[in-house]
């Protein structure tokens, strides 16, 4: 049995995932350069939010099919609050400041809210099961496709054409895309930039939740540390894809994924590399597909501007 | 001014965070009383928090119910003991970190831990600088206690370290055994974490189930930090594996399973002990039915000797569960307060000065009936007791399905 076709869903699900999450970095990088690192646990707090309105919001036994809209409410109300406090108390005092103070305070700000929730989230110490959508796999020739992974299949396209619309065509999209190409000219031309800011960690956060939802339906667990290897390949994605560009986060995602699973699947049976092929070295394949694209393409795949105001 | 307050506030950011952090590791029990005498402290090592914990606060609850029957019986004239348990979260550096702070408190004169092989490996040499005996309750690797060549040549590393669990170089091959003569498995597909544990059950394993005539339709390694095992589920099921081996831990055989039966291959998942645990079966969900563990010794539960333990932890109403090594760290708590004991009523009641050293040394030759039977140490340092049990899921439950020792 062929199973490229399948091994090529498996990393354009895994894909899908990281371009969600990497979307957040980008478009905060666009538009005030800071890399978030905080992000992979405001898409962990999002997928916690989903489970507290699933086990205290909604009467026991609830079907997913009424139950997913509201937990996608319930995770992307949590992540965009923790989101827009993280702006306000953490990154707005330091605008301005070095740029080595943010990005400390962005580690600093991911271990607290993995802390947080390890401490304060009811039996979150370890993983927690995830409600699962009922209902068997999907069969389509070789490839099987679960039924908690349609959410995601649909989901990430559907996000990002609803990205693409918000950015190119509504006011506050063009405010965004005025902020990001010069800030201070946007600002004269009457552009609110404190507005601008906060909304493009709110929307990042609005995409992470989406991803950690998926992810809970996905795995069907969640866990307080699940953001941080989940965020570190995100931004990974976004650094693939070109950072500043929403189209390079959700390519860069799919490339990264695919890449891995490949990496996975197929290296091993090349002669001589049984030794590398496993999934343990699935990450090192990635890192050496994405040090050769930035050989070749310093500014990512998508990527336009170089570096222009580092 | 403003550079000022920015650095006061990253600084109290970080600090925050880093102060956050340090609360996850501290854990340390004073529940020991002093009423009068020598108070000895069991120190204790084992992850606390995080994924493996459930495991770990089994072996803390197990270790402080020891000390205090020990206690409540008066088992040694003059010592009271107390426990104390630091968390290691599975990490051989932090294991260290314990080790060193152990070894700095001179009440302490033995240690129970901790879970992993590998956080061992971190903690032998410092008990052993010290002469501070250490028994594990669920410590497999072969190479602890028989050295690296233990395949070829045994030879025993460090004389401070004991343990009440089997070796992998036994549960491997009974694996293999029960897989061949009575699941009737003939293609297995073999995944391991790389992780000192895994890789060496996955190793021991292999090799017996080749020898009784088993083929290998794949091997592959897994990432422990990742939870998508997607390209590695669609490779079982196109390599026509009748069985899985999984050499590594619940909290990745978990979805590794699921991801498995969900890739359309329904065949049972095998592992060692780091799998039973009532936390695989939900991780793995309801498909994880006639998944297989192995485990050192015999049911605590169908133990006549285990009875008054399990009552006990029971009246003591402790939260969590004593899971898989409950009865070997009571056992292994046990060992170190007979060797207490030994020690004290040779030097006329009381601990002398070097007793560390006399305690490990009376480690050696500590016999007794213990929860999990008879307990006792050979030439490596190993439990005499060999005893292996094939556990099912069930209904959502292991249930044992055959007990036995491993010969040759």
């Amino acid at each position: 049995m062929n199973e490229l076709p399948q091994q090529l869903v498996n990393g354009l699900l895994l894909g899908s995932m990281y371009g969600l999450v990497a979307i957040g970095y980008t478009m905060v990088y666009g538009i005030v350069q800071l890399i978030n690192f905080a992000h992979g646990e405001i898409f962990m707090t999002g997928a916690f939010g989903a489970l507290s309105v699933y086990l205290w919001v909604l009467p026991n036994g609830t079907t997913m099919w009424i139950a997913l809209p509201l937990m996608l409410i319930g995770a992307i109300l949590v992540a965009v609050l923790v989101a827009i406090g993280a702006e306000r108390f953490a990154y707005r005092p330091l605008r301005g400041a070095p740029r080595l103070a943010p990005l400390i305070t962005a580690i600093g700000l991911s271990l607290a809210l993995q802390q947080a929730v390890w401490a304060w989230y009811p039996e979150a110490t370890s993983a927690r099961t995830f409600p699962q959508i009922e209902g068997g796999p999907f069969h389509l020739g070789d490839v099987t496709i679960q039924t908690g992974d349609i959410f995601l299949l649909a989901a990430a396209p559907i996000s990002m054409a609803v990205l693409a619309y918000f950015v190119m065509k509504t006011r506050t999209g063009r405010g965004m895309q005025a902020t990001a190409q010069d800030p201070d000219t946007a600002k004269l031309m009457g552009v609110n930039t404190d507005r601008i800011i906060v909304i493009a960690f709110a929307l990042g956060a609005v995409f992470a939740a989406i991803g950690g939802v998926a992810y809970g339906l996905k795995y069907g667990q969640i866990d307080y540390r699940m953001g941080f290897i989940l965020g570190l390949k995100a931004f990974t994605a976004a650094v693939l894809g070109g950072i500043g560009n929403i189209y390079g986060a959700m390519i860069g995602g799919v490339v990264l994924g695919i890449a891995e699973t490949l990496a996975t699947a197929y290296i091993a049976d090349i002669p001589g590399m049984d030794k590398f092929g496993s999934q343990s070295w699935a990450d090192v394949w990635a890192f050496v597909l994405l040090i050769l694209v930035l050989l070749f393409r310093p500014q990512g795949l998508l990527g336009e501007r170089v570096a222009d105001r580092a | 001014m403003r550079q000022r307050s920015l650095i006061a506030i990253t600084a109290a950011l970080s600090a925050g965070a880093l102060t956050l952090t340090a609360c996850g590791s501290r854990d340390s029990d004073d529940k020991g009383s002093d009423s009068g005498g020598t108070t000895v402290t069991i120190g204790i090592d084992a992850p606390l928090t995080g994924d493996l914990s459930a495991l770990g606060l089994g072996i803390k609850n197990s270790v402080d119910l020891a000390a205090k029957t020990a206690n409540k019986q008066k088992y040694v004239d003059g010592v009271t003991f107390k426990i104390e348990a630091l968390d290691d979260q599975a990490q051989p550096s932090s294991g260290q970190q314990n080790a060193t702070k152990l070894v700095a408190d001179k009440s302490v004169l033995g240690v129970v831990g901790p879970l992993n092989s590998s956080v061992a490996e971190s903690m032998q040499k410092v008990f052993d600088d010290a002469k501070l005996v250490e028994v594990s309750p669920a410590n497999t690797n072969p190479a602890l206690t028989q050295g690296t060549d233990w395949a070829n040549s045994k030879k025993r590393v460090y004389n401070s370290y004991f343990r009440t669990a089997t070796t992998d170089a036994i549960q491997g091959p009974f694996a293999a055994q029960y897989l061949i003569n009575d699941a009737k498995k003939k293609k297995v597909f073999v995944i391991d974490d790389k992780k000192t544990y895994g890789a060496g059950l996955a190793g021991t394993f292999t090799e017996e189930f080749k020898k009784l005539g088993g083929t290998v339709a794949g091997t592959e390694h897994i990432n422990p930090d990742s939870k998508d095992f997607s390209a590695i589920a669609t490779k079982v099921k196109n390599s026509g594996a009748d069985v899985v081996y999984y050499g590594g831990e619940y909290p990745q055989a978990g979805p590794l399973s699921k991801q498995i039966k969900a890739a359309g291959a329904k065949i049972p998942v095998v592992g060692g002990d780091g799998i039973y645990s009532a936390d695989f079966i939900k991780l793995a969900g309801a498909t994880a039915t006639g998944d297989l563990a192995t485990s050192v010794g015999a049911p605590v539960e169908e133990l006549a000797s285990a009875k008054e333990f399990v009552a006990n932890y029971k009246t003591e109403g402790y939260k969590e569960a004593y899971e898989a090594y409950g009865g070997y760290s009571y056992d292994s708590a046990w060992a170190i307060i007979e060797a207490v004991k030994k020690v004290v009523d040779d030097n006329d009641g009381k601990l002398p000065d070097d007793a560390r050293a006399k305690v490990t040394a009376a480690m050696q030759n500590v016999s007794f009936d213990g929860v999990t039977g008879k307990v006792s140490f050979d030439e490596f340092g190993d439990a005499t007791n060999k005893q292996l049990t094939v556990y099912a899921v069930e209904n959502g439950a292991w249930k044992p399905v055959k007990s036995g020792t491993y010969s040759g």
